[in-house]
């Protein structure tokens, strides 16, 4: 473990830690462009040049480990310097287009010149042009090839974490520029964004939706597959008019070493769109052919009392989704098989099997499977299979957001649901399932609540709410103590903290958890 | 004086040729010896790295581990692309087996069995001729299996380069030779530890090696006098410009600027009056008339703020703008430049459309300043030398010739001088 010192600090590391992570881990900050802790070391930007006693050049602090007895210098007159200097050289055929720039305001071009520029521009000569502009790479990303400061971490992601190798640097010296071989299109390219440290690489998605500096930044866990990738939630609800009504602008992924490291996929990563559209907005009940739309006292007493109608233990079946939170699951089951009785409470299988890869994508596209099975739920896919072609043997059917009518197109399931005395949705949108029943139970979207996910390997990890829920839309875990307190039942829970606290009572794996202990970067459980 | 390597120009590249002037005898004699011994008498030669850096052949190979497990490999760098060097062209072209000669005393002595030439692009009748050399030796059994009646295996494989400057850089060498776009490495680790491949790597220039069967024939101590203390021996200076005979000329280390110019190149053409001199190819500091007494070794030059080099002497007279020939100085870094570091990529471009701007008249006195301050920022900063060598060509230029960039920006384009600008 060598002692150093940096600044005058005494500190000392892991053998083998470069100076950069050693005074990231004092808490002192070493600018740096092509250095990414997830990538290998480039050392080609030059910004993060400290001076290091004995030796006669300033040396990059990304490549330079550290040493016993080493003293390094991060803030002399000589580093700020090299570092204004290195920040000129970088601007010298940039377009300084900071006012169309989507980067802007996330610009480590911007941010650097503001803490280590500050000098005035004496540029005087033409710009070497650039072929790229505003040149679309692939089905994510726009290339803007004049922006780009050639930091080489694009390159490094593609050939390093994906492995699929589209990017290339083209050219040499001032003429050179990034490019790609084929088309960007692979399961992860959207962090090629996230990476890029100037406006080069921007996000086809998110492109002039929103100025970042609106944006409201939530943590949570993405809930499109069982992996539980950390992420930030990123709305707009000052400013509604920026993205055509749309709340939520994009997700970022957000650092866990445990779980997704720097990155997330492409599917999560756009797989946002459906909080803001196609949800089910308000109570609907179908009766007779008509659909009226309903409040939800009215919706809740006609629920229950048709629901009392049926003989709870032969005719009644509940189909249980993954996508729901802990929380959710230990209510539905605390509700319906506890408090009422249901016998026939099944959680789906994941339908149809996704894609899988050794990176971060899970074939089971649910968040929640090994938490709903520490709750008690198991999957049966026989016993699903079997209820869904006896559906003409039972009178009530509840589903929970899974569109059953469209995952198994070939069982004329429409009918079944159609003929039902008692049929009921509880989800969040609009789908062929939802379009058929009686009562439909607008829920939450996962942006709108609080709970947890457990992920494929045991991690409880948080989700919060960064929205309020749209329309008259609520939690699952809401409406559940609705209905609860339409049957009088004795429930006591205000949020869905609480109903963690019981939870972690009654199940054995939730033991001694809260939602402190689990904070932001969850708790690996077994 | 004597000559060794050049003693050769004259003669046919064949086998037969150099096999008459006693080639290969000395490699079947090293064969016998033991590697630590060869070692010993190269490090006792002071026989230095002449492709450019001047580093110790010696300790260079001592640096090389020899029980990793993993092959080592010896890479030659034979892509001389420093502008006014055209020494190892001569070597390739007219005494190709003298270099193969000395690939195989190097590569027994370091327990090399596979080494690669890296030959520049352009070099098109110099890699005919080495080619027909390599084919001859390998139906001799010079190279291959049991070379040379020893149970020595030696294979030795041509790689032509694809006419960047940046390859010549022992680093980007070994990328490109790895079949990658040539960007010189991070050090360390060094290519010695970890070089071609993933392995210990010793690359050596064309010259250094040529050198070689003299000192395993004659003695390191023998070489190291014919030297100045720490230069071993002599080297080949490429001589070009405005001197009446330009060639190469093989000299001992301890030889002075002015001998070569006035005494063995026959002075400067045309009677006119010598205004400056690039003494180790083009990424040296210039030289004035007044430093013309140093002697032309690695440290000599150094002490004088400039550098060995390649040994590539630029002689320019005084018809010569110093502007100009700044200007298409700064165009071939600007150039070459592999855009890896910022300083290199944006700087040297920065500096040459500056020049540009000069030349073509609208230049400002404060551009001077502005330049010097860019160039203070150039070098020291990146990965290879190749911005380093950027600046201190450039800093000479500017510092030793101010006078006439400021003439020339004041009294504007004296159109006859700078026609092609």
């Amino acid at each position: 473990m060598p002692t150093l010192k940096i600044n005058g600090q005494d500190v000392t590391v892991e053998k083998g830690t470069t100076i950069i992570r050693a005074a990231e881990q004092f808490g002192i900050s070493i600018p740096h462009y092509c250095y990414h802790p997830g990538l290998s070391i480039a050392g080609n930007c030059r910004m993060c040049l400290v001076e290091v006693e004995k030796m006669p050049k300033p040396q990059i602090s990304c490549h330079i480990q550290c040493q016993d007895g080493m003293v390094v210098q991060t803030e002399s007159e000589k580093v700020k310097k090299l570092r204004q200097h290195v920040l000129e050289f970088l601007l010298v055929n940039h377009p300084l287009d900071c006012p169309v720039c989507d980067q802007a305001g996330e610009c480590r071009l911007q941010d650097y010149y503001m803490e280590h520029g500050l000098y005035d521009s004496r540029v005087n000569e033409n710009k070497v042009k650039k072929t790229a502009k505003a040149k679309p790479i692939g089905p994510t990303i726009m290339l803007d090839s004049e922006r780009c400061i050639l930091c080489s971490r694009c390159v490094r992601f593609t050939d390093e974490i994906t492995k699929t190798g589209e990017f290339g640097i083209f050219n040499r010296g001032d003429r050179s520029e990034i490019g790609v071989g084929k088309e960007l299109n692979n399961k992860y390219s959207g962090n090629v964004a996230d990476i890029c440290p100037v406006g080069a690489l921007t996000d086809r998605d998110f492109r002039f939706k929103c100025r970042v500096w609106y944006l409201q930044k939530t943590e949570s866990v993405c809930p499109g597959c069982a992996r539980g990738c950390n992420i930030t939630i990123e709305a707009n609800l000052e400013r509604p008019q920026h993205g055509g009504g749309e709340r939520v602008m994009r997700l970022k992924p957000r650092f866990n070493d445990q779980v997704n490291d720097w990155w997330m996929c492409d599917e999560g990563r756009y797989g946002y769109k459906s909080i803001d559209h196609s949800r089910i907005d308000q109570p609907l009940i179908r009766l007779d052919g008509a659909v009226r739309s309903v409040t939800w006292d009215e919706l809740t007493e006609q629920f229950i009392k048709a629901f009392k109608k049926l003989k709870i233990k032969e005719e009644v079946g509940i189909l249980v989704s993954a996508q729901l939170t802990n929380e959710e699951l230990y209510l539905t089951k605390r509700f319906f098989a506890k408090d009422l009785g249901v016998e026939r409470i099944h959680l789906m299988r994941n339908y149809p099997d996704g894609y899988q890869d050794d990176l971060l994508l899970r074939a089971d596209k649910h968040p929640n499977r090994k938490g709903a099975e520490w709750i008690g739920f198991t999957e049966n896919d026989k016993e699903t299979k079997a209820l869904l072609n006896e559906l003409a043997q039972l009178k009530g059917l509840i589903i929970f957001g899974q569109d059953i009518v469209s995952l198994f197109p070939n069982q004329n399931l429409a009918d079944a649901i159609s003929h039902l005395s008692f049929s009921a949705f509880i989800g969040s949108n609009h789908n062929q399932t939802s379009e058929l029943v009686q009562y439909v139970l607008p829920a939450a979207s996962y942006a709108e609540k609080n709970g947890t996910f457990t992920n494929f390997e045991g991690r409880v990890q948080r989700i919060r709410k960064a929205l309020p829920a749209l329309g008259e839309s609520k939690a699952e875990s809401e409406i559940l103590m609705m209905l609860a307190d339409k049957l009088h039942l004795d429930w006591t829970y205000q949020h869905e903290e609480d109903v963690f606290n019981g939870l972690s009572r009654s199940v054995s794996q939730f033991q001694g958890l809260n939602y402190k202990k689990i904070g932001s970067q969850g708790i690996q459980v077994s | 004086m004597e000559k060794l390597i050049s003693r050769f120009f004259d003669l046919p590249s064949s086998l037969s040729a150099y096999k008459k002037e006693g080639g290969y005898d000395v490699a079947k004699r090293a064969l016998e010896m033991k590697p630590a011994e060869i070692e010993e008498e190269v490090k006792r030669s002071n026989l230095r790295g002449l492709g450019g850096a001047g580093f110790g052949c010696g300790i260079k190979w001592s640096f090389v581990p020899r029980n990793t497990g993993k092959p080592i490999y010896l890479v030659v760098n034979a892509d001389e692309g420093e502008p006014g060097t055209f020494k190892d062209k001569y070597i390739l072209t007219h005494v190709p087996h003298l270099l193969l000669e000395g690939i195989i005393i190097a590569s027994w002595a370091v327990g090399i069995h596979k080494a690669y030439i890296y030959i520049r692009g352009e070099y098109e009748l110099p890699y005919l001729r080495l080619k027909s050399a390599l084919d001859e030796a390998y139906q001799n059994g010079l190279l291959g299996k049991r070379i040379l009646g020893s149970s020595f295996d030696l294979d030795v494989v041509i790689h032509r380069g694809a006419g960047a400057y940046i390859c010549g850089e022992e680093t980007g060498l070994l990328e490109s030779l790895e079949g990658k776009k040539g960007f010189p490495r991070l050090k360390p680790p060094f290519p010695a530890v970890v070089g071609l491949f993933g392995c210990p790597t010793v690359i050596n220039n064309v010259e250094t090696l040529s050198y070689l069967p003299f000192i395993v024939n004659r003695g390191g101590e023998w070489f190291a006098k014919l030297g100045t203390e720490k230069n071993g021996g002599m080297r080949l200076f490429s001589v070009s410009g405005h001197v009446k005979n330009p060639g190469v000329y093989e000299l001992p280390m301890g030889i002075t600027l002015r001998e070569i110019i006035y005494h063995h190149t026959g002075g400067i053409r045309g009677g006119k009056k010598l205004k400056a001199v690039v003494p180790g190819g083009l990424s040296a500091a210039i030289l004035t008339e007044s430093e013309l007494d140093v002697k032309m070794d690695f440290d000599s030059l150094k002490a004088v703020g400039s550098m060995g080099g390649s040994g590539g002497v630029i002689v320019m007279d005084e018809t010569t703008s110093m502007v100009d020939a700044l200007r298409i100085t700064m165009q071939f870094y600007a150039h070459e430049s592999c855009g890896q570091c910022t300083p290199c990529r944006e700087g040297t471009g920065w500096i040459y459309r500056i020049l540009g701007r000069i030349v073509r008249g609208k230049g400002r006195l404060e551009d001077l300043n502005q330049m010097l301050d860019i160039g203070n920022y150039l070098g020291g900063t990146t990965i290879c030398a190749l911005a380093d060598g950027a600046q201190m060509a450039f800093l000479s230029y500017l510092k030793k010739f101010r006078g006439e960039f400021e003439q020339f920006i004041r009294d504007g384009v004296p159109k006859e001088t700078y026609a092609h600008a």
